[in-house]
C-alpha cells in the first residue's frame, strides 16, 4: 500500500513538472498554431541558469531563501527573455508560411539551443544543489513524499491557479484568448497582436524554467540534453489533454505523469520513454483533439 | 414532367432521323440521381433532404442565397464529406447505378465525376501543363517500376498524357504558357485551367463551383462558349453560380436552393417567376433582368 | 553608409545589449558546483555584443540596399535582370564540364587522398544517399517525416543480425535490407496517412525514438547499448582484401550506389507517380479530387524513401563493423533533414550539394568542427527565413511535343 501511495506522489510529483512546461506547449500553440520544438530547451536553459546563479549566490555567502527567490527569478526572467528572442527571430518572420516551415524552424533552433549551453557550458552531468530545504514534518513521510515533492505539488498548484486566473480575468488574459481564437479580428480591434504572442512566448518559458530549476533540485543532478525528452513528453502531455486548452494540458499531464508512475513502478522501468512516445503516437492517430479537445472540420 | 418528356420522345422517335433521336434519348437518361441527401455537422443541418435528378448532355445550373448549402452539397456528391444520410446515384452510360456515399473522393472521381473549386485550388508551383497533367493520373497505369526502367508503353503513355493535357490546353487557350508557373497566370486563366484540369479526368459529369466569380463580361462570355462545347462533348455539367445572366442562358433546368432545402426547379423561365425564389433572393431581383 | 540611419545605430546597438544580457549567465559564468569555483569569462560579452550588433548592422544595411536598389529599378536608373547564379549553372556549357569534372575528380580520388579522407568521403556519399531518400518523402512529396533514421537503423540491424546468426555476405542482405526498409517504410506510413503535416512530423518523430529505444532495451534481440559488432565487409568473389583495399572497394560501391540512386530518383520525380506526389505536397485535397489515391500515393512516398534509408543502413553496418543505437538518434534524422532543407526540397542536385557541404565542410574545416550541431541548428532555421526554397531550387521540367 505504501508502495502504492509513493508511486502515486511521484506520479502527481511527474505531472506538475510536465504540466509548468506543457502549458507553454498549449498556449503557443493556441495562438500561432506552432508545436514550439525549441519549448524543451527552455525547461533546460532554466536549469542551467538555476544552477549558475544559486552557485554564485551560495559562493557569496547569500542565506537559502534568498538564494531559492533570487534563483527562481532568474531562472524565469532569463528563460523569459530566450523565449522572447527566440519568437523574434526564428518564428515572427515565418507568421505568414506555410505550417511545416515555422516547424523546421523550430526544430532548427532546439539544435541550436541544444548545442549552445553544451559550448557555453559543458556536455556533462552537472550536479545541482539541493536549494529546497528539508521540512522537519515531512520527516515521518520520508518514504512516500521529500520536500522537494511538496515544493514541485506547491508551486505548480499556485502557478497554475495564478494562470488561470490571468488568462480569466485580466485584461491582457482577454487579449491573449482573443488572440488564439481570430487573430485579424483580434488586430483589428486595436490588440497588440505582436506583444501578445511575445508574451505568451515569455510566460510560457518562465513556467518551463521554473519547471526545470524544480526538477533538478528533485533529482540533483542537470545536463544539457533533458529539454528533448521532457519536451516531447511534457508536448504529449498536452496533446492527450488537448492541445490549445490550458486545463487540458494540466490534466493531460497529470494522467502522463501518474500512468507513468505506475507503469514504470509496477511494470518496468526501461521502457519509460518508449511508453510515453507509444501514448503520444496513438494519441495523435486515434484522437488528435485529445481528451478535452474538439475535432475540427476543415473548410473547403 | 417524365410523362412529358418520355412523350416527347416517342414524338420525336416517329418524325426524327436516328441520330437526333439517339441523342435526345440519351439526353434524357438520368445520370445523377440524388434522393433525400442529408448532412449534418454536429448539430447543424446543412443539407436537409436534397433531391435533385441531372440527366446527360445537360447543362443544370444550382442556384440559392449564400449559405444555402450548395457547396456542402458538391463536397459531399465529391467525397470531402461522407453524407450523414441520403443517397448519391451515378448511372454513366448505361452503366448500373452505382452508388457514391462513402467513396473516397478518388475514386469518385474514377467513376467520372470532376469539380471544381470556389477558391481556386490549383497546384501553385507546378506549370500549367503538369496542373493538366495530374488530371490524367487516374486514366493511366504507369506504374514504380515503369518509371524507373521506362518501358516502350509507359514512354507511349507519357507521351499521350502530354499530348493530351496539352490539346485540353489549346481548347482554353493557354497553350503558349504551358511551362509558366499556376500561381503565376491571372485569375480568369486560373478559373479556365481549373477547368481543363478537371477535364482531364475525362469526366461524364462536371462540377463547376462558381466558375465565373470575378470575371468581367468579356470573360464570362468565352467561358459560356467554353461550358457549351464542353456539353457538346456529351457531358453534363453541374454549376453553381451568382452570375443569374449566364445562368439563365446557359441552363436546360435550373435547381434553387435554400437551407439546405430545394425550394423550386424547373426552367429558367419557371424558375424567375418562381414566387419562392423570388422571396429567397428577396434584395437582389434586380439581378434577374 | 548613407545607408543607415541613425535608428538603425541605436536599434543594432540595443540589439547587441540585448545580447549581452541574454547570455550573460550561460556564456559569461561558467560554474563548478562541487569545487564551489566560478569562472568569469567576461570576454565572452564582448563578443557577443560586438557580433550581435554587427550582424543587426549588416542585416539593416542589406536590407536598406536591397530597397534602395528596388527603389533605383523602379526608376529605371538600373537594369531589373541580375545575373542569377543557378540559370547560369544549368546551362549546359557550364553543368556539362562541372559534371565531369567532378565525376572523375570522385574516381581518382583514392589514388590522391589518404585513407582516412577516403573514409570521409564515403560517409559524405552515404548522407547524399540517404538526403535523396528523405527527399522523396519531405521535399517531393512534402510529408515532414522526422524518424527516417528508423529506416536507416532497420537496414544496419538486417545486416548486422543476419550477420551474426546465419552468416549471411553483405550482397545477400543489401537486398533484403532494402525490402525491409520498404516495409517499415509501409508500417509506419499507413498510421499517419490521415494526419495533417505537423502532427505526423511529432508521429514520425515518436516511430523513430520507439524504435531507437526498442533496439536499446530489448538486448536479447539487438544486444542493446553494446552493440554488435565485426560485420563484414562486402566480398569481391571471395578475394581477401587488406584494411586499405576493403575501403577503397567500398568507396566505389558507394559512388555505384549513389549514381544508382540519383538515376532512379530523377526517373521517379519525372513520372506519373512523380507528379502525383508533387501534387500531394501542393494540395491533398485537390490531388484527391482529381482523382489520385491519397492513401497509394503516400505509401508509396514512404515506402521508397525507406528503402533507400535501409539499403544506406547496409552499407553503414559494413562500413563501420560496427554498430549501436546510439547511432540512430533523433540527431541523425535532424541533419538528414537539414540536407534536404538547405538543398532545396525536390531538387536532386541541391540535395547532393548539400549532403557533401555539411559532411566534409565540417571535417576539412576542424575549426568549425565542435560548432557543427550548432550551424546545422542555424541553418534550418535561417535558410527558413531567408530562402526556404534551398540553394538550388527545383526546376520544373518542360515538356515537348512533335506535332
Amino acid at each position: 500500500m505504501e508502495y502504492f501511495i509513493e508511486l502515486l506522489f511521484s506520479g502527481l510529483t511527474r505531472g506538475s513538472i510536465y504540466a509548468l512546461i506543457a502549458l507553454g506547449y498549449t498556449m503557443v500553440y493556441g495562438i500561432i498554431g506552432l508545436i514550439n520544438f525549441a519549448h524543451g530547451e527552455m525547461y533546460m536553459i532554466g536549469a542551467f541558469t538555476a544552477l549558475i546563479v544559486s552557485t554564485v549566490l551560495s559562493i557569496y555567502g547569500l542565506p537559502l531563501p534568498a538564494i531559492l527567490i533570487l534563483t527562481a527569478l532568474a531562472a524565469a526572467v532569463w528563460a523569459g527573455a530566450y523565449g522572447f528572442t527566440v519568437e523574434r527571430l526564428a518564428y515572427r518572420p515565418l507568421r505568414n508560411s506555410p505550417r511545416l516551415t515555422p516547424l523546421i524552424s523550430a526544430i532548427g533552433m532546439s539544435i541550436f539551443l541544444q548545442n549552445y549551453v553544451l559550448l557555453a557550458q559543458t556536455a556533462d552531468f552537472q550536479p545541482f544543489p539541493a536549494l529546497i530545504p528539508e521540512f522537519a514534518f515531512l520527516e515521518p513521510y520520508a518514504a512516500i513524499i521529500g520536500a522537494t515533492d511538496l515544493a514541485i505539488l506547491i508551486v505548480s498548484a499556485l502557478v497554475m491557479i495564478a494562470l488561470t486566473l490571468g488568462i480569466k480575468c485580466t485584461r491582457i488574459g482577454k487579449a491573449m484568448r482573443a488572440t488564439a481564437q481570430d487573430r485579424k479580428m483580434a488586430l483589428l480591434v486595436g490588440i497588440n497582436v505582436d506583444r501578445i504572442i511575445s508574451l505568451t512566448f515569455v510566460v510560457g518559458s518562465a513556467l518551463a524554467a521554473i519547471g526545470g530549476l524544480l526538477i533538478a533540485s528533485h533529482i540533483g543532478q542537470t545536463n544539457v540534453f533533458i529539454g528533448f525528452i521532457a519536451g516531447i513528453k511534457a508536448f504529449t502531455a498536452a496533446v492527450l489533454g488537448g492541445i490549445g486548452s490550458i486545463p487540458g494540458a494540466v490534466l493531460g499531464s497529470f494522467v502522463l505523469g501518474l500512468t507513468e508512475a505506475f507503469a514504470t513502478g509496477y511494470v518496468s522501468s526501461d521502457y519509460e520513454d518508449v511508453f510515453a512516445f507509444s501514448l503520444l503516437v496513438l494519441i495523435l492517430i486515434f484522437r488528435p483533439a485529445g481528451l478535452l479537445g474538439k475535432a475540427t472540420v476543415e473548410k473547403v | 414532367m417524365k410523362g412529358l418528356l418520355s412523350g416527347m420522345a416517342s414524338l420525336a422517335e416517329s418524325t426524327l432521323p436516328d441520330e437526333s433521336v439517339a441523342l435526345l434519348t440519351q439526353r434524357m437518361e438520368p445520370l445523377l440521381i440524388v434522393n433525400g441527401l442529408v448532412m449534418d455537422f454536429g448539430g447543424i443541418r446543412a443539407l436537409d433532404h436534397l433531391d435533385l435528378c441531372i440527366h446527360q448532355g445537360e447543362i443544370v445550373a444550382l442556384i440559392g442565397p449564400n449559405g444555402a448549402g450548395k457547396t456542402t452539397f458538391f463536397n459531399c456528391l465529391t467525397g470531402l464529406y461522407a453524407p450523414t444520410g441520403g443517397e448519391l446515384l451515378f448511372t454513366p452510360d448505361g452503366k448500373p447505378p452505382r452508388r457514391l456515399n462513402g467513396l473516397k473522393p478518388n475514386r469518385i472521381t474514377e467513376q467520372g465525376l470532376a469539380r471544381t473549386f470556389q477558391n481556386i485550388r490549383l497546384f501553385p508551383n507546378m506549370t500549367v501543363l503538369e496542373n493538366v497533367m495530374i488530371g490524367r493520373h487516374c486514366r493511366t497505369q504507369a506504374t514504380v517500376l515503369g518509371a524507373i526502367f521506362r518501358p516502350p508503353a509507359t514512354v507511349r503513355e507519357e507521351k499521350a498524357t502530354v499530348g493530351t493535357s496539352l490539346a485540353l490546353l489549346e481548347r482554353i487557350g493557354l497553350a503558349d504558357q504551358a511551362d509558366e508557373l499556376a500561381k503565376n497566370l491571372p485569375y480568369g486563366a486560373q478559373r479556365r485551367l481549373e477547368i481543363a484540369r478537371a477535364l482531364a479526368t475525362e469526366p461524364r459529369l462536371l462540377l463547376l463551383d462558381e466558375p465565373a466569380a470575378g470575371m468581367n463580361p468579356q470573360e464570362t462570355l468565352e467561358l459560356e462558349t467554353l461550358i457549351t462545347s464542353i456539353r457538346d462533348d456529351g457531358l453534363a455539367i453541374l454549376l453553381i453560380e451568382h452570375d443569374m445572366k449566364l445562368v439563365m442562358r446557359l441552363s436546360d433546368h435550373i435547381f434553387v436552393m435554400d437551407y439546405g432545402r430545394k425550394i423550386a426547379e424547373g426552367t429558367p423561365e419557371e424558375v424567375r417567376h418562381n414566387p419562392a425564389v423570388i422571396k429567397a433572393y428577396l434584395g437582389e431581383e434586380a439581378g434577374y433582368a | 553608409m548613407a545607408l543607415l540611419t541613425r535608428t538603425d545605430l541605436r536599434q543594432a546597438l540595443v540589439t547587441g545589449l540585448w545580447f549581452m544580457f541574454l547570455t550573460f549567465p550561460l556564456l559569461v559564468i561558467k560554474v563548478d558546483p562541487v569545487e564551489r569555483t566560478v569562472l568569469w569569462r567576461w570576454v565572452n560579452l564582448l563578443w557577443v555584443g560586438g557580433a550581435s550588433c554587427g550582424a543587426a548592422l549588416a542585416v539593416r544595411l542589406w536590407l536598406a540596399w536591397r530597397a534602395a536598389r528596388q527603389e533605383r529599378i523602379r526608376l529605371g536608373l538600373a537594369p531589373a535582370a541580375t545575373i542569377d547564379p543557378f540559370r547560369l549553372l544549368r546551362q549546359r556549357r557550364v553543368a556539362l564540364p562541372l559534371l565531369v569534372g567532378g565525376a572523375l575528380f570522385l574516381l581518382v580520388f583514392p589514388a590522391l587522398f589518404s585513407t582516412y579522407q577516403i573514409n570521409i568521403m564515403t560517409t559524405a556519399l552515404m548522407y547524399v544517399v540517404l538526403g535523396l531518400g528523405l527527399n522523396i518523402v519531405v521535399g517531393v512529396a512534402g510529408l515532414l517525416d522526422l524518424g527516417y533514421v528508423a529506416f536507416y537503423a532497420v537496414g544496419a540491424y538486417s545486416y548486422g543480425l543476419l550477420h551474426l546468426h546465419f552468416g549471411l555476405g553483405f550482397w545477400t542482405v543489401l537486398p533484403i535490407g532494402g525490402l525491409l526498409g520498404a516495409l517499415f517504410g509501409i508500417l509506419l506510413g499507413f498510421p499517419v496517412l490521415r494526419l495533417r503535416g505537423d502532427y505526423l512530423a511529432i508521429v514520425t518523430l515518436g516511430f523513430g525514438e520507439i524504435i531507437r529505444l526498442i533496439l536499446e532495451n530489448w538486448s536479447e534481440f539487438s544486444r542493446g547499448p553494446s552493440g554488435i559488432a565485426n560485420i563484414a565487409r562486402p566480398g569481391l568473389f571471395g578475394i581477401e582484401l587488406s584494411l586499405e583495399a576493403a575501403i577503397v572497394y567500398l568507396y566505389y560501391l558507394m559512388i555505384g550506389m549513389v549514381l544508382g540512386t540519383v538515376f532512379v530518383v530523377n526517373r521517379l520525380q519525372n513520372s506519373r507517380i512523380g507528379r502525383a506526389w508533387y501534387a500531394l505536397r501542393e494540395d491533398e485535397i485537390a490531388c484527391q479530387a482529381m482523382g489520385i489515391d491519397k492513401t497509394r500515393t503516400k505509401l508509396t512516398a514512404f515506402a521508397l524513401g525507406a528503402t533507400w534509408a535501409g539499403m544506406a543502413g547496409v552499407f553503414f553496418a559494413a562500413k563501420t563493423t560496427f554498430i549501436n543505437p546510439a547511432s540512430f538518434t533523433f540527431l541523425e534524422s535532424a541533419i538528414i533533414l537539414c540536407i534536404v532543407v538547405l538543398g532545396g526540397m525536390g531538387s536532386i542536385i541541391g540535395v547532393v550539394v548539400a549532403a557533401l557541404i555539411l559532411i566534409l565542410l565540417p571535417e576539412y574545416l576542424r575549426a568549425v568542427a565542435d560548432f557543427r550541431m550548432l550551424a546545422f541548428g542555424a541553418i534550418l532555421v535561417v535558410m527558413m527565413i531567408v530562402r526556404p526554397q534551398g540553394i538550388v531550387p527545383t526546376v520544373h521540367r518542360t515538356y515537348a511535343l512533335n506535332r
